[in-house]
C-alpha cells in the first residue's frame, strides 16, 4: 500500500481508469439504446401497436437518465487531461485537443438540436419529425464515439504527425483520424454497445416475464433482444478477431501479454488458461491447444509468434492484468453468444418466454455487456503500457507535476462522490426498468408546452413515495 | 490569418457566456435558503432556472475542451496549478447538477437535495472566484510546466475575489428572480438587491485598486498615458450602470436590474481583458506562445464556425420559449 500511495503516476492512472470506466458505462448504453428507440419508433409508426409506444416511452426515460449521467461524468473527463496529464496535454495537445473538442462540439450540437425533440416532442411534432430527431440523436451518439475513438486509437497507432520542438504537430488530419487501429476499434466498440443494450433490455424483459408470465412488453423485449444478440454476438467475435490481428501487427507486445506468450516461437499454442508468472517468464498450469495460436495470428500452422522475450523488459505491459482481463472479455462474449444460440432453440412455440430457468439466466446476464466492455478496455489500455503514445511517449512522461497528496485526495473524493451520485442514478434506472410497463404514465401536457427540456426530466417518475415503497 | 487571436476571442466569448449564464443560476442556488422561505417558493426558484441551467453549464465543458484544443500550453499549466480548487468546483457542480433532477423525483430525500443544490452552488461560486483571483495573481512556470506548490492558489486576494464572485452571482440571481417571479418572493428579492449591488460595487472598486498592487504590469497598463484616457470609459460606464441600477430598483422595474447587473459583469470582464491582454497564462505566456499550431487551429475552426452559431440560436430559442414569469406550481414535477 505504501508503494501505491507513494506513486503519483500510478494513482493518476487509477483515477483516470476509475472516472472513465464510470463514464463509459453511460454512453456505451445510450449508443445502443438510441438505435433501439429508432427501431421502436419505426415499428410504432408502421403498426400503430400500443406496446411499441409504451416501450418507446419507458426506454426514452431510461435513455434520458443515462444520457444525463453521461454528460455529468463527462465534465470531469474534459478537465482531467489537464489536471493529471498536463505534460501529455502540452506535447500531444495539438493533435488530441482538437479531436476531443470536436467530440464536445458534437455532443453539444446533438443536445442542442435534436435531443429536446426526441425526449419531449412526442405528440407535439408529426411522427416523422420525431422519428427523424431520434435517428439524428442516434447518429450523433455514433459521431461522439467516432471522435473519442479516433483520439484513443491515435495513441495506440500514431501517424500523420511531425515532431516540432519535441511536440506532436498534425501533418495530415485524414491520416491522424483514420489511423490503422481506428476502424477496428470503432467497429468493435459499436458492436459492444449494441450487445450491451441487447442484454440489458433482455434482462428487463425477462424480469417482467418472471413477475408477470405472458407480459406482452416483456415478450417483446426478450424477443427483440435475442434477435439483436444473435446477429451482433457472432459479428463481434469476427470484429474482435480482426482487431486482434491489427493489434498483432502494430502492438505485438500487447498480443504477447494477452496470449501469455513469453517465448518467441514458430507454431505457438493457443493458451486457453493459465497463470502468467512474470518473474519466471512462464505461464504456469497452462491449458493449451497446440499450434492454434500461430494459426489464429498468422494464419499458418508454423507461423512465428513473437513472445515477450522479443521486447526489452521495460517495454512489457503488466502481463497478468492483460492476460486475465482478455480472458474475462472473451468468456463473457462466448457466454452472450451461447445465450443467443440457446434462444434460437427455445423460440419455437414461445418456450423462450416461459422457460423460467432461461429467463433467470437472462436476468443474470443483464450486466454482461457492461462487464465485457470494461474488461476489453482494461485489456487494450493496460496492454499499451508502458506507452502513453505507442512507441513515442511513456505514460510516466505524460503525468502532471502535481504532488502525490493532491492526486490521492482527488482519487478518494471521486470514488466517494461517484459512488453516491451515479449509484443513485443507476438505482433510478433499475427502478424504471423493473416497473410494469402499464404503469407508464401517459405523456403529460404542461400548460403552454413550457416544459423544461432536459434529459433527466424526460423520466418523470419519482424514486420513492411518502409511504416509502 | 491570426488563428490564435481568433481562438482567444472565441474562448473569451465562451467564458463570458458561461459566467453570465451559469452566474445567475448559481446565484439562484446561493439565494435558495435566503429568499426561498417556503417549499413552494424554493420550487419556483428552481423552476425559473431548470429549463436552462444545463445549457448554461455546457459552456464550461466547451471552454475546457476548446482551451485544450486551441491553447494546449495554457491548459497544461493552468489546470495543474489549480488542481484542488478545480476538483472542488467539479464536485460541487456534480452535486448541484443532479440535485435539479433528483430533488423533484424524491419525496423523502427532498431536503437533502435542497442542501446539495444550495451548498453546491455556493461552493462552486466561491471556488470560481478563488480561481479568478489565483489566475490574476499568476502562476510559477518553468520549462512549460507548473512548478509551484499545491496551495499556491490560496491567499488573501483569491479569498477576496471568491467572496466578490459570490456577491456578484447572488446579485445576478437576485436580478433574475426579480425578472422571473412575482409576489412575496419578488418583494423579498427587491429588498435584498440593493445590498447585493452595493457589495458588488465595493468588490469591483476594491479589485480594481488591489489588482495593480498585486501585479505591477497591470498598473503600468492602466495608469500610463495615454492609456489612462483611452481606458477611462470603462470605469465611467460602471458608475453610470450603478446609478441606473439603483434607480431601476427604486422604480421596481422587472427587467432592468438583471440587465444592468449583467452589464456590470460585462464591464468587469472587459476591464480584466484590458489588464491581461495578450497574456493567457499570467504572468507572461501570451496567446501566441500557448497556441496550438495553425494546422490544429484551422482544423478546429471549421467545426467551431459551424456549431457556435447553431448553439447560440438554440440557446436564444430556449430562453424565448421559457420567457415570462414562472408561476408557483407551474413547471415540472
Amino acid at each position: 500500500m505504501a508503494d501505491f500511495f507513494g506513486d503519483a503516476v500510478l494513482m493518476a492512472r487509477v483515477q483516470f481508469a476509475f472516472t472513465i470506466a464510470f463514464h463509459i458505462l453511460f454512453p456505451a448504453f445510450t449508443i445502443g439504446l438510441a438505435w433501439w428507440l429508432v427501431v421502436l419508433d419505426a415499428l410504432w409508426i408502421r403498426t400503430g401497436r400500443d406496446v411499441y409506444s409504451l416501450l418507446h416511452r419507458r426506454w426514452t426515460g431510461i435513455f434520458a437518465v443515462s444520457f444525463g449521467m453521461g454528460v455529468v461524468s463527462g465534465i470531469v473527463m474534459s478537465y482531467q487531461f489537464g489536471t493529471n496529464w498536463s505534460r501529455f496535454s502540452d506535447i500531444a495537445g495539438p493533435i488530441i485537443g482538437p479531436l476531443l473538442s470536436y467530440e464536445v462540439l458534437t455532443a453539444f450540437f446533438l443536445e442542442a438540436g435534436f435531443l429536446g425533440i426526441m425526449l419531449f416532442g412526442r405528440g407535439r411534432v408529426p411522427p416523422w419529425v420525431h422519428m427523424t430527431a431520434t435517428v439524428l440523436v442516434a447518429v450523433g451518439t455514433l459521431i461522439s464515439a467516432f471522435w473519442i475513438l479516433a483520439a484513443n486509437s491515435w495513441m495506440h497507432t500514431p501517424q500523420g504527425f511531425t515532431i516540432v520542438e519535441g511536440r506532436f504537430h498534425p501533418a495530415d488530419w485524414w491520416a491522424v483520424v483514420f489511423n490503422p487501429s481506428f476502424p477496428y476499434r470503432l467497429t468493435h466498440m459499436v458492436l459492444a454497445t449494441f450487445l450491451t443494450t441487447a442484454f440489458a433490455v433482455g434482462a428487463a424483459g425477462a424480469f417482467a416475464l418472471l413477475r408477470r408470465p405472458g407480459d406482452e412488453a416483456g415478450k417483446m423485449m426478450v424477443s427483440m433482444a435475442m434477435w439483436m444478440a444473435l446477429f451482433t454476438a457472432p459479428a463481434q467475435v469476427l470484429a474482435g478477431d480482426l482487431h486482434g490481428l491489427n493489434t498483432f501487427e502494430h502492438q505485438p507486445a500487447k498480443i504477447a501479454a494477452m496470449e501469455g506468450h513469453f517465448e518467441t516461437r514458430k507454431g505457438a499454442p493457443l493458451i486457453l488458461f493459465g497463470i502468467p508468472d512474470t518473474d519466471a517468464q512462464v505461464t504456469r498450469y497452462s491449458v493449451e491447444v497446440p499450434l492454434l495460436g500461430s494459426l489464429i495470428l498468422t494464419h499458418e500452422w508454423e507461423g512465428e509468434v513473437r513472445g515477450l522475450d522479443a521486447f526489452p523488459r521495460d517495454e512489457w505491459p503488466p502481463v497478468a492484468v492483460v492476460f486475465f482481463s482478455f480472458r474475462i472479455m472473451v468468456a463473457l462474449g462466448m457466454l452472450m453468444m451461447a445465450v443467443a444460440l440457446l434462444a434460437v432453440f427455445l423460440r419455437p412455440q414461445g418456450r423462450l418466454y416461459r422457460n423460467r430457468a432461461f429467463l433467470r439466466l437472462l436476468v443474470a446476464c443483464g450486466p454482461t455487456g457492461f462487464l465485457a466492455i470494461l474488461a476489453g478496455w482494461i485489456t487494450t489500455e493496460v496492454g499499451r503500457q508502458p506507452w502513453l503514445i505507442q512507441g513515442l511517449m511513456r505514460t510516466t512522461d505524460g503525468a502532471s507535476p502535481v504532488s502525490t497528496g493532491q492526486v490521492a485526495t482527488s482519487l478518494v473524493v471521486f470514488i466517494v462522490v461517484y459512488t453516491a451520485v451515479f449509484g443513485t442514478g443507476a438505482y433510478y434506472v433499475l427502478r424504471l426498468m423493473g416497473r410494469p410497463i402499464e404503469a407508464e404514465p401517459p405523456p403529460t401536457q404542461p400548460p403552454q408546452g413550457r416544459r423544461p427540456m432536459r434529459p433527466l426530466s424526460a423520466a418523470d417518475q419519482p424514486f420513492d413515495t411518502p409511504e416509502g415503497t | 490569418m491570426d488563428y490564435p487571436l481568433i481562438f482567444a476571442l472565441i474562448i473569451a466569448f465562451g467564458v463570458f457566456m458561461y459566467v453570465f449564464m451559469d452566474g445567475f443560476d448559481l446565484g439562484v442556488g446561493i439565494l435558495f435558503p435566503i429568499t426561498g422561505q417556503t417549499e413552494e417558493e424554493r420550487d419556483t426558484m428552481m423552476n425559473s432556472v431548470a429549463p436552462v441551467w444545463d445549457g448554461n453549464e455546457t459552456w464550461l465543458v466547451l471552454g475546457g475542451a476548446a482551451l485544450f484544443g486551441a491553447f494546449p500550453l495554457a491548459y497544461a499549466t493552468i489546470l495543474p496549478a489549480l488542481y484542488l480548487p478545480l476538483l472542488i468546483m467539479l464536485i460541487a457542480l456534480i452535486f448541484r447538477g443532479v440535485a435539479f433532477e433528483f430533488r423533484f423525483k424524491t419525496v423523502r430525500a427532498k431536503h437533502i437535495w435542497s442542501i446539495a443544490f444550495f451548498g453546491g452552488s455556493l461552493v462552486c461560486t466561491f471556488t470560481q472566484g478563488m480561481v479568478l483571483g489565483a489566475y490574476i495573481s499568476g502562476f510559477l512556470i518553468e520549462a512549460r510546466g507548473f512548478v509551484g506548490g499545491a496551495f499556491d492558489w490560496f491567499g488573501v486576494f483569491p479569498m477576496f475575489t471568491g467572496l466578490a464572485v459570490v456577491a456578484g452571482y447572488a446579485a445576478l440571481g437576485c436580478g433574475w428572480l426579480i425578472m422571473k417571479t412575482e409576489g412575496d418572493l419578488q418583494d423579498r428579492c427587491f429588498r435584498l438587491m440593493p445590498g447585493l449591488v452595493a457589495a458588488v460595487l465595493i468588490a469591483i472598486v476594491a479589485v480594481s485598486i488591489w489588482t495593480p498592487f498585486v501585479e505591477p504590469r497591470i498598473a503600468e497598463r492602466w495608469f500610463s498615458l495615454p492609456n489612462l484616457f483611452l481606458l477611462s470609459p470603462v470605469p465611467v460606464a460602471v458608475a453610470l450602470c450603478a446609478v441606473f441600477l439603483f434607480r431601476a430598483l427604486r422604480q421596481r422595474r422587472d427587467v432592468q436590474p438583471f440587465v444592468l447587473t449583467l452589464a456590470l459583469f460585462a464591464l468587469s470582464f472587459i476591464g480584466l481583458g484590458i489588464s491581461l491582454w495578450p497574456v493567457v497564462v499570467p504572468p507572461d505566456i501570451t496567446i501566441w506562445d500557448a497556441a496550438a499550431p495553425d494546422e490544429s487551429l484551422s482544423f478546429l475552426l471549421v467545426g467551431v464556425a459551424i456549431l457556435i452559431p447553431v448553439i447560440l440560436t438554440y440557446t436564444a430559442y430556449t430562453y424565448y420559449v421559457f420567457r415570462g414569469k414562472v408561476k408557483a406550481g407551474e413547471g415540472y414535477h
